[in-house]
């Protein structure tokens, strides 16, 4: 029988492979005079991007479909994947449709490639948006409420729309009806994982950081109506949480070696930078929509190794995502050289020790092409699990 | 001479050779220092860890409380050969062997006991002072040890120069919360009310200790350079980087170091290096990230036989650069110790280093510069390969390229690097060829 997801998945697939950027063309063919900002993971306001009439695009590299040459002469041996394969595309020109480039406050090599960029592309406005890593209101919500307003300016420099309020209050609306949308598609995925393997709940994420917010909605539409709709069987299989590749992307293939190994994915960071708010952005009656937006950064980020916790025990998101989603264990998939995620694992594990929750650790980079190792590792555990038990805190 | 290692200990090179006053004195104020804290329980004195780029030492000294910076005591641990074991220790306790070699050392150092550099063992802190200035991986660090130590982190995120530029905004940012957080969670630890006269006073010894460091630094466009402004260097910026910015002593030792540093420019004398005096200066270099500390010497050694002297350095400006002009100011506290967080040396884009680096070739009249790229620190590290081809385009003088660690000596190969240092030394004299032809 022909899955009814199929057709939007195969959409979806197409956004996520497409590493020319012909969608970006396209758009731009629709929207003349409108501008593209890429954008390096995790996480940028893309309703203030969208309200300005652009679209964010996040890059991700290459993944394992680019060959990089030139990349590399760029980077040292001990530095992650991610850069040399944007370099590539920049180089290669898979990148001359966008317009501008915003480098979020992800990591130091994110960071530093902001400048790089500067020298690279001379031509290209290109910008480091600064989170703030200080909470409160008064400190850092005033300063990044500045940061956006600089960045819109300078994207208004480059040709875009002036930022009005009302045209931001609709881009947030836009951008909360897709949060609810991939909210039900976790929810769905919580609930029955066998209806919606993570390799698809993957693509079909990740494909919104390719689109505007409504289209998006759209292909989470028909893919919910199409999970929903298609026969499916319960497997008895390990359920896992995957933390750590929230920047550099895992292979495809190691995303279904993973569920093919007996792991039921429940839940995963791996596209952090849609789900870095939680839950809908307010919008209060007399507010100006750019406070809405920067409040619900300071007060409803998501816990990540990239976001300062406070004095608020470390680890404690994840045994309460583990108890949410009814997780057996944890698989800790770090890019290689990733520093925030590799520097975050061992105090989470210790949260998993204290807790009695089992885990596993592997390392990929976005072009590892061996998976059998680690099918064989993620076999073991989810076995182990099955057969043990998991934990739980 | 002896070769002060920074801490307590003398690697005897040449014992032929006279420690200068200065370094006799540094040697005592780091001794006295490291006897306050192995005392600061009995004495009822409070311990701050924080971090070199964007330190506030002389608020911390205003409100009486003692800092311990484990980048320090990381690199002290690769000079005495302990770093390996450190490392491996915390490894052993699931860090990766991916990540920053100064995180495992100090965590490595901390399973062994806190030891410290004297042997005396260093005490807990009472809060974590996270400046957070030009890199990330402060910031893990210190989630680390708040998970060990059980005390609280306060947090000053400094933001970057992304646009190259310090902004109003982010001074802005930074002053307020100085004045509203930081300051008001340190007189709580400390128990007091912060002096603002005893701060401004700090502020204005640190200023002119500032400005005789200047003069050392500006001292290296001098022909012979009397002083090598890297391996050298590390020694000069000991008391300003540490425990001693805004003490009366460290204004002493600069004011000391200067003098030494004139007089040795007007004999005509080059740098002392672990090996006695400089012979006769033959390359004149700049060099761009920080040194490996677990094969220091042997490092300088391959500079130093060759006749070759750095003249200024970028890993000297990590904890402030003032040969652009920056000084604390007793008149603006808070809006210059905001200045010197966001100004320090990784807090520049890399355009802005480039900048740097092309100046320092200039106006020390350097020969070729060197990049000496360090595994742990992606801070330092991403971008120094474009950087150097874009100074070798706008200055036109070669570049060289070795890669080492700090303080993980697994990544030191003295075989591979002094045969890269032999190709670079031989590339600045077919360069000179050409030019004499």
């Amino acid at each position: 029988m022909n899955d009814p997801a199929a057709p939007a998945l195969a959409r979806a697939r197409e956004l996520v492979e497409d590493l020319d950027f012909k969608h970006v063309t396209g758009w731009k063919a629709e929207h003349p005079g409108a501008l593209v900002v890429g954008h390096l993971p995790i996480y940028v306001p893309r309703p203030l991007f969208e309200a300005m009439g652009c679209l964010p695009v996040t890059i991700f590299g290459g993944g394992d479909q680019l060959d990089v040459v030139r990349g590399d002469s760029f980077f040292q041996s001990y530095i992650c994947h991610l850069p040399r394969s944007t370099v590539e595309l920049g180089l290669r020109g898979s990148l001359d449709a966008f317009d501008a480039f915003v480098f979020p406050s992800t990591c130091d090599v994110i960071r530093n490639l902001s400048g790089m960029w500067k020298m690279l592309f001379p031509k290209k406005a290109v910008t480091y948006l600064d989170m703030p890593q200080n909470f409160s209101p008064e400190l850092g919500g005033r300063f990044y409420a500045a940061e956006l307003r600089r960045v819109a300016a300078m994207l208004v420099s480059c040709g875009a729309k002036p930022l009005e309020s009302e045209a931001l209050a609709q881009a947030i609306v836009r951008e909360n009806e897709r949060q609810a949308l991939l909210d039900e598609l976790q929810e769905l995925r919580t609930k029955e994982p066998w209806r919606i393997r993570a390799s698809e709940a993957y693509l079909a994420t990740r494909a919104g950081t390719q689109l505007p917010a409504a289209d998006h909605a759209t292909l989470l539409r028909e893919l919910l109506a199409g999970f929903r709709e298609r026969p499916a069987r319960a497997y008895d299989n390990a359920r896992v949480v995957v933390v750590g590749s929230f920047c550099e992307q895992p292979p495809f293939g190691l995303i279904r070696t993973l569920e093919q190994s007996g792991c039921d994915i429940v839940v995963d960071d791996f596209q952090l930078g849609l789900t870095a708010i939680r839950g809908p952005i307010p919008l209060r009656e007399g507010e100006d929509p750019l406070d809405s937006l920067t409040r619900a950064f300071l007060v409803q980020g998501t816990p990540t190794a990239c976001r300062y916790v406070g004095n608020a025990p470390k680890g404690e998101a994840l045994l309460t995502q583990i108890r949410h989603h009814r997780a057996d264990g944890v698989v800790f998939l770090a890019a290689s050289f990733c520093d925030p995620a590799l520097l975050d694992q061992p105090m989470l594990e210790k949260a998993c020790d204290g807790a009695h929750v089992p885990y596993t650790s592997v390392k990929f980079s976005e072009n590892t092409a061996q998976f059998q190792p680690v099918r064989e590792q993620a076999g073991a555990f989810g076995d182990s699990l099955k057969l043990w038990g998991g934990g739980g805190p | 001479m002896t070769v002060q290692v920074i801490g307590s200990e003398t690697q005897a090179i040449k014992a032929t050779v006279v420690k200068d006053a200065s370094q006799l004195r540094q040697k005592r104020m780091i001794a006295d220092h490291y006897k306050r804290l192995s005392t600061a329980r009995e004495d009822g004195r409070k311990v701050i860890y924080t971090f070199v780029p964007g330190n506030l030492t002389e608020l911390l000294g205003a409100l009486d409380l003692l800092p311990v910076l484990p980048e320090i005591n990381a690199l002290q641990s690769g000079m005495r050969g302990k770093s390996a074991g450190y490392i491996a220790e915390a490894e052993k306790a699931g860090h990766s062997e991916d990540v920053c070699s100064y995180v495992k050392c100090d965590l490595g150092m901390q399973l062994k006991g806190n030891v410290g550099p004297t042997g005396e063992k260093l005490p807990d802190p009472d809060a974590l002072l996270l400046s957070y200035t030009g890199c990330f991986t402060f910031m893990k660090w210190f989630e680390i040890l708040r998970e060990q130590y059980k005390c609280p982190v306060l947090m000053l995120h400094v933001p970057y120069q992304g646009d190259g530029s310090i902004t109003a905004e982010m001074r802005r940012y930074v002053v307020d919360q100085l004045r509203n957080e930081i300051v008001p969670a340190l007189e709580k630890i400390a128990g007091k009310k912060l002096d603002e006269g005893e701060l401004s006073r700090r502020l204005a010894a640190s200023r002119r200790a500032e400005d005789d460091l200047v003069k050392v630094w500006e001292s290296g466009k001098k022909r012979p350079s009397p002083v090598d402004g890297y391996f050298g260097g590390v020694y000069y910026v000991g008391p300003i980087f540490s425990a001693f910015r805004g003490t009366e002593e460290a204004a002493t030792y600069y004011k000391e170091l200067r003098s030494e540093v004139d007089l040795r420019a007007a004999r005509g004398e080059g740098p002392m290096t672990p090996d006695g005096p400089m012979g006769k200066e033959k390359y004149r270099l700049v060099v761009e990230g920080p040194p490996c500390w677990t094969s220091f010497n042997d490092f300088w050694h391959m500079f130093s036989s060759e006749g070759a002297v750095v003249v200024a350095s970028t890993y000297t400006r990590v904890g402030g650069l003032y040969d652009t002009g920056f000084r604390h100011d007793p008149d603006d506290p808070y809006g210059s110790m905001a200045d010197y967080c966001l100004g320090c040396y990784t807090n520049l884009n890399l355009p802005s280093r480039v900048d740097l680096l092309a100046r320092y070739v200039k106006e020390y009249e350097a020969d070729g510069f060197l990049v000496n790229s360090v595994k742990s620190c992606n801070s330092f590290s991403v971008g120094q390969l474009q950087m150097m081809r874009m100074l070798q385009e706008r200055t036109g003088v070669p570049g060289g390229f070795i890669e080492s660690d700090l303080v993980d000596s697994r990544y030191f190969g003295k075989a591979n690097i002094s045969n890269r240092l032999q190709s670079f030394f031989q590339m600045v004299e077919a360069r000179r060829a050409r030019r004499s032809a």
